[in-house]
């Protein structure tokens, strides 16, 4: 043997390739694709070393004892870990200590449990492939036959096709049955109306700063102030506050008449709808209905947080980027004698999302 | 090999009747027990990671429901206000709905009732999870095919019921977060044409948000549609043990047998064991990972709201689609059409779950193949269902990522109205090229194994002749691997046949069979195939490597 | 040889080196990094601040600012009537001085020293009256007192959390622009940024939101910064995304390794092992008893 002659012992075509098979070599010649049947079986460690079988036995028990340790674990901690403890955890954070422990409690005792069982069925359990014949799920022509027979006797016994006259009152009814299970719940609700065309504000409802519960003043809203505004009567319907709130919240912010675009008609209902520039627009998108309220007080964009709809309030509060579809509404407002803000009238178009009968 | 069927007769080696313990046999007398189950107990079931994602849908369920008990005893569906005064002191006096203070009292008061709610709501996102997963398996391995269409529409059918049972149960606390959904949700309604005011009105007994929504949710979300998932859940079930479970493709697998293990004793143990480890995992989830912190959102009120609001993850494609969407609407004869908001929500899932639903139909059309199909197909063999599968997932992912595009901007410090718009062009443009880049991957893997098939497995050793000349050794395949790569079917277009036959006649067609003809040739033209002839003629030539 | 020059050729070693190198220079600029102190809130300055501070301000901000503060188009606005609290949290968090042309100036860790950015503050409240550094008192919130957090709370989500999302930790606004995080920020440029409005960020004056309104809301943001996650890990606090990425990766990817030990075949034995023991035992392998 020189130098240059390796070992060729372990290279693949001496060592007779991998997988069995009782293919032969003569049907491999004939169709070497064809389907060499079930490999024979391989052992496992297991199985043949009784000393790697009881250690498998020793796992599979351990597990399962630390399943129990859990499961007596989670209610030793529920009763006696309270439930008001915290304890911070570098990584974890400050953590609610009971919770932590009945998670790790029953979480390692169900993992020991499922492990377990696995364990078990992978090293001690048979693993002996079987094979089960399958039979095509269409019924043989014997059953076929005698269920066809029986049913055509059955129908023959009804007199089902005899008797037309029951036939189609029959039908008539069963298409009928369905209808009193939607009619009935005609009572769910009442009929919108023109609920989706009205909110609180009237002619003279004062604008009222839910921070502080007070009327709004002008001076309280300089350029660049973002202020909210509800209407007065909301305290006054508790049992409706929040749906009247849903269509009447209001945002109040100022504007120089300068900053205003648009054609001279728009800048005029603009400024007129406002009071020197202090203007109220609905705080609910026109898109389906989140509160936009994001103000950028230099670019006077409006942007809406759930899909990004912007609204520019310099140009009647037009749609210029996003889903939604139309212009936030502006709600009218005046000075009161005291010199409070109040609307002039409700909104002058629906507030919110869109729908069919709008116009 | 054992036996796996009953001998008849029920007479043992002995010659009598069995001896059966006495309550089995009371049970036998009155429900014929050892008919019913004989061929049950070891009915076999065949052996690979992924036939076990469907049942990481079914134990997540088994949780949900457990869990959803507990907290049942708890919570309080009501949407009264009241003050809060429980023991979650930065909410202490705020006002809020009965739900939601219910919410914070399981949370904070009750012991456990953290880790119930917790358990809840990951095992929740693990169920929809695994449901998805599970389909994408069935769909790349062709098992929806004859005779399992059934089963198929079942499984869709239950995907479905689960985005709206976890859509209510989430919006059941009545937090800031899911609240904002049900608005959103609110605001699609009311954009359906002619019905979608009064559908509205009706869910919501009057304006949004009324008084009647959150228990009528309760309802839906406790009893009528876990009703229905238990029950889809046992047919879908019922045909997998009749039909018996699908197989690769493999020595001594064919397709008119099913070559597995027992299910007494491996499948119980193996499947009650997963089942078990599914619940570890979830409940080590739930004492070690924070999920929908409510508290940390406030009650809900329609004029607040928190930048960076998604809904759960499987409801993300639609908040995508919406975020995505043009500002289109029409105003037409005093009505008004929102495509904005139409299109999204109903059009855009409404494709494709219809797509997904009608699949196997649709693939039966274009093969024209009705046998029974027992036997998976690996996916590199199948690549224009492939494609589509990929397209679909990209498609789908795109809409995901769009719902979250706030959450990118802020983190990558990227302009949202950008992102908007690169995801519009994604959206169409991405299913596009993964259609395209998975095709040819396949295509390439049909070549690699045609490669193996016929000249072996490369092993990176490399011999030297005396001459100097290079080779690298290749080990043939095993027979048993050789048939693994080409017991499937090679799947060939369509043949129309000629326009007339001899006699002058025209070929019956129509438009559909043409359509047909087309489709098949687009999906199985490429289709690569190994010959038994190729494979003599190498081996003729070659001798040995 | 002793065992560190042993290894000096380890391939390892230089990553240990350079970990070592970014650890200490992590740990100087730790220490050594100026942090943000807090002002003496005071609207009194003396005259010689007042120079110091338009001093520092003709040689640092002029360029965008103007030489008397009156702004230069399309570079920095007119600082005229800002208010001392303008400057203080500007200057405070480092946004000021600007550095580059962008959507936003993003807060860096600041140029200054407290008292030059007291001095800046005097020179600028000196060319027009605005708001002044809020006394101390103003922004001492207590995180443990309930009714201060739980009103701060109710407020924060009324004005505040649909650009800084609910827990403080930010959210997009139009065109690359952003409201930032305040999981950071000081009590004191926390009630100076209501205060004053900087950038894009609304103006809260005292009569839309009292100073005690913003105190109650600093209490609770202190309270979302040190207050517990019961529940466990927060994911970064950003709700339903991270929890679903959190469920498609790490607990897909770990519920799939159970599937596939539960149907590996890892017990087989292996083909030496089968051999020695039929050699050993003279039985038949395949002969499962």
């Amino acid at each position: 043997m020189t130098d240059r002659d390796m070992e060729t012992d372990h290279l693949p075509e001496n060592t007779g390739g991998a997988g069995h098979g009782t293919l032969t070599k003569d049907a491999a010649a004939e169709n070497p694709f064809q389907d060499p049947g079930l490999p024979a079986y391989r052992p496992r460690v297991t199985d043949l070393d009784p000393k790697a079988a009881k250690r498998a036995e020793r796992q599979v028990a351990l597990l399962f004892l630390v399943s129990i340790v859990g499961i007596i674990g989670s209610m030793v901690c529920y009763t006696f870990v309270p439930n008001d403890r915290v304890h911070t955890f570098t990584g974890l954070g400050t953590v609610n200590m009971n919770n932590l422990a009945l998670g790790l409690c029953l979480g390692f005792a169900f993992l020991a449990m499922g492990g377990g069982a696995i364990h078990w069925a992978r090293t001690l359990m048979t693993d002996v492939d079987l094979v089960q014949e399958r039979h095509p799920m269409k019924s043989d022509a014997e059953s076929t036959a005698f269920a066809v027979s029986e049913f055509k006797q059955g129908v023959a016994d009804s007199g089902f096709t005899k008797y037309p006259l029951i036939r189609r009152s029959l039908l008539t009814a069963m298409l009928l049955l369905p209808l009193p299970a939607v009619w009935l719940l005609r009572d769910l609700g009442p009929l919108p109306n023109d609920n989706l065309r009205h909110t609180l504000w009237a002619p003279g409802e004062k604008l009222v700063n839910p921070n502080t519960g007070q009327p709004l003043k002008a001076s309280d809203v300089p350029t660049g102030t973002l202020a909210l505004a509800n209407p007065a009567a909301l305290a006054d319907d508790p049992e409706n506050r929040i749906d009247n709130l849903a269509k009447a919240a209001v945002l109040v912010v100022r504007l120089p008449q300068e900053a205003l675009k648009g054609s001279e008609e728009q800048k005029k209902k603009q400024w007129d709808w406002s009071v020197d520039g202090v203007m109220a627009f609905s705080k609910i998108c026109t898109h389906v209905g989140c509160p936009v309220a994001l103000y950028e007080q230099q670019t006077h964009h409006m942007l809406c947080p759930c899909h990004q709809s912007t609204f520019d309030l310099s140009d009647d509060g037009k749609v210029i980027f996003g889903p939604a579809a139309r212009s936030l509404p502006q709600l009218p407002i005046t000075v009161d004698a005291d010199g409070n803000l109040v609307a002039v009238s409700d909104f002058r178009e629906p507030v919110g999302p869109s729908f069919w009968e709008r116009g | 090999m054992s036996a796996t069927h009953a001998p008849v007769g029920g007479a043992s080696a002995d010659n009598g009747p069995v001896k059966t313990d006495p309550v089995s046999t009371w049970a036998d007398e009155r429900l014929g027990i050892y008919k019913g189950t004989k061929n049950l107990i070891r009915k076999v079931f065949p052996d690979h990671w992924s036939f076990l994602l469907g049942e990481i849908a079914l134990f997540s369920f088994i949780l949900i429901l457990l869990s959803g008990v507990f907290l049942t005893l708890w919570f309080n569906p009501s949407m009264g206000e009241v003050e809060y005064h429980g023991s979650y002191l930065p909410l202490q006096g705020v006002s809020m709905s009965e739900a939601y203070a219910s919410t914070l009292h399981i949370s904070f008061d009750v012991r456990a009732g953290l880790l119930m709610r917790q358990v809840h709501h990951w095992a929740a996102l693990i169920f929809i999870m695994a449901i998805m997963v599970h389909m994408l398996r069935i769909f790349f391995t062709g098992a929806f095919r004859k005779p399992r269409e059934i089963n198929w529409l079942i499984g869709f059918t239950l995907m479905v019921l689960g985005l709206l049972e976890g859509f209510a149960g989430y919006s059941l606390p009545d937090d800031l977060l899911s609240g904002t959904g049900l608005r959103i949700a609110s605001g699609v309604i009311l954009s359906i044409p002619i019905v979608g005011t009064y559908v509205s009105y009706f869910l919501f007994g009057g304006d949004f948000p009324g008084h009647d929504f959150i228990p009528r949710l309760f309802t839906i979300h406790v009893l009528l549609i876990p009703a229905l998932i238990v029950g889809l859940v046992t047919a879908h079930l019922i045909l997998v043990f009749v039909q018996k479970h699908t197989q690769w493709a493999g020595p001594g697998k064919t397709n008119e047998n099913v070559v597995g293990l027992p299910l007494l004793p491996v499948y119980t143990a193996k499947a009650g064991g997963f089942m078990f480890v599914i619940f570890g995992v979830v409940f080590l989830l739930a004492g070690l990972v924070q999920i929908n912190p409510i508290w940390a959102y406030g009650p809900y009120t329609p004029d607040q709201i928190s930048a960076g609001s998604q809904p759960d993850w499987y409801i993300g494609f639609l908040e995508g689609s919406l975020r995505m969407m043009p500002n289109w609407e029409w105003n037409i004869w005093g009505h008004t059409l929102s495509f904005n908001v139409l299109i999204p929500s109903l059009v855009v899932p409404g494709i494709l779950f219809t797509g997904l639903a009608l699949w196997p139909f649709f693939e039966q059309w274009v093969t024209g193949d009705k046998r029974e199909h027992h036997l998976l197909d690996r996916p590199r063999n199948r690549p224009t269902r492939t494609g589509i599968g990929v397209a679909g997932i990209t498609f789908y992912g795109v809409l995901w990522l769009g719902g979250g595009n706030d959450i990118i901007a802020t983190h990558f410090h990227l302009s949202v109205e950008a992102l908007t718009w690169t995801f519009r062009v994604l959206v169409f443009l991405g299913p596009v090229i993964a259609f395209w880049c998975t095709k040819r991957i396949a295509l390439g893997l049909q070549r690699r194994d045609k490669d193996k098939v016929l000249h072996g497995r490369e092993t990176g050793i490399i011999k030297v002749s005396l001459g100097g000349e290079f080779t690298e050794v290749h080990e043939p395949l095993s027979a048993g691997e050789r048939y693994r790569l080409t017991a499937h079917e090679v799947q060939k277009p369509l043949e129309l046949g000629p326009a007339t036959d001899e006699n002058g006649v025209e070929r019956p067609g129509n438009r559909a069979l043409k359509l047909r003809a087309r489709a098949s040739q687009a999906m199985f033209s490429d289709n690569v195939e190994t010959t038994v002839e190729e494979y003599k003629e190498l081996e003729a030539g070659h001798g040995h490597h | 040889m002793n065992t560190l020059s042993a290894r000096r050729r380890h391939p390892l070693a230089a990553f240990v080196v350079l970990f070592f190198a970014l650890a200490m220079i992590g740990a100087a600029y730790a220490t050594l990094g100026s942090s943000t102190a807090s002002a003496a809130g005071s609207s009194t300055y003396t005259a010689d601040q007042i120079a110091n501070g338009q001093k520092l301000f003709q040689s640092s901000c002029s360029s965008c600012h103007n030489m008397n503060g009156q702004g230069v188009q399309g570079s920095g606005p007119s600082l005229i009537g800002v208010g001392a609290a303008a400057v203080d949290f500007q200057v405070g968090t480092g946004r000021m001085p600007a550095q580059q042309i962008g959507p936003q100036a993003p807060s860096k860790p600041p140029v200054f020293t407290q008292d030059e950015i007291d001095d800046m503050a005097a020179y600028i409240s000196s060319l027009g009256a605005g708001p002044a550094v809020p006394d101390p008192a103003l922004y001492a919130a207590d995180p443990n007192n309930a009714a201060s957090v739980s009103n701060g709370g109710v407020l924060f989500r009324s004005n505040c959390s649909q650009c800084h999302n609910v827990a403080g930790a930010g959210g997009a606004l139009t065109d690359g622009k952003f409201a930032p995080s305040l999981k950071q920020t000081s009590p004191q440029h926390i009630y100076e940024a209501m205060l004053t409005g900087p950038q894009n960020m609304p103006i809260f004056n005292d009569n839309v939101m009292s100073p005690q309104d913003k105190k109650d809301i600093i209490a609770y943001l202190l309270q979302t910064r040190t207050g517990p996650n019961p529940g466990g890990l927060d994911l970064g606090s950003i709700g339903p995304v991270s929890e679903g990425l959190f469920v498609w990766t790490i607990v897909l990817g770990l519920l799939i390794v159970f599937a596939c030990w539960i149907g590996a075949h890892t017990t087989k034995a292996s083909r030496a092992r089968v051999a020695h023991f039929e050699a050993t035992t003279g039985k038949d392998a395949t002969d499962n008893d």
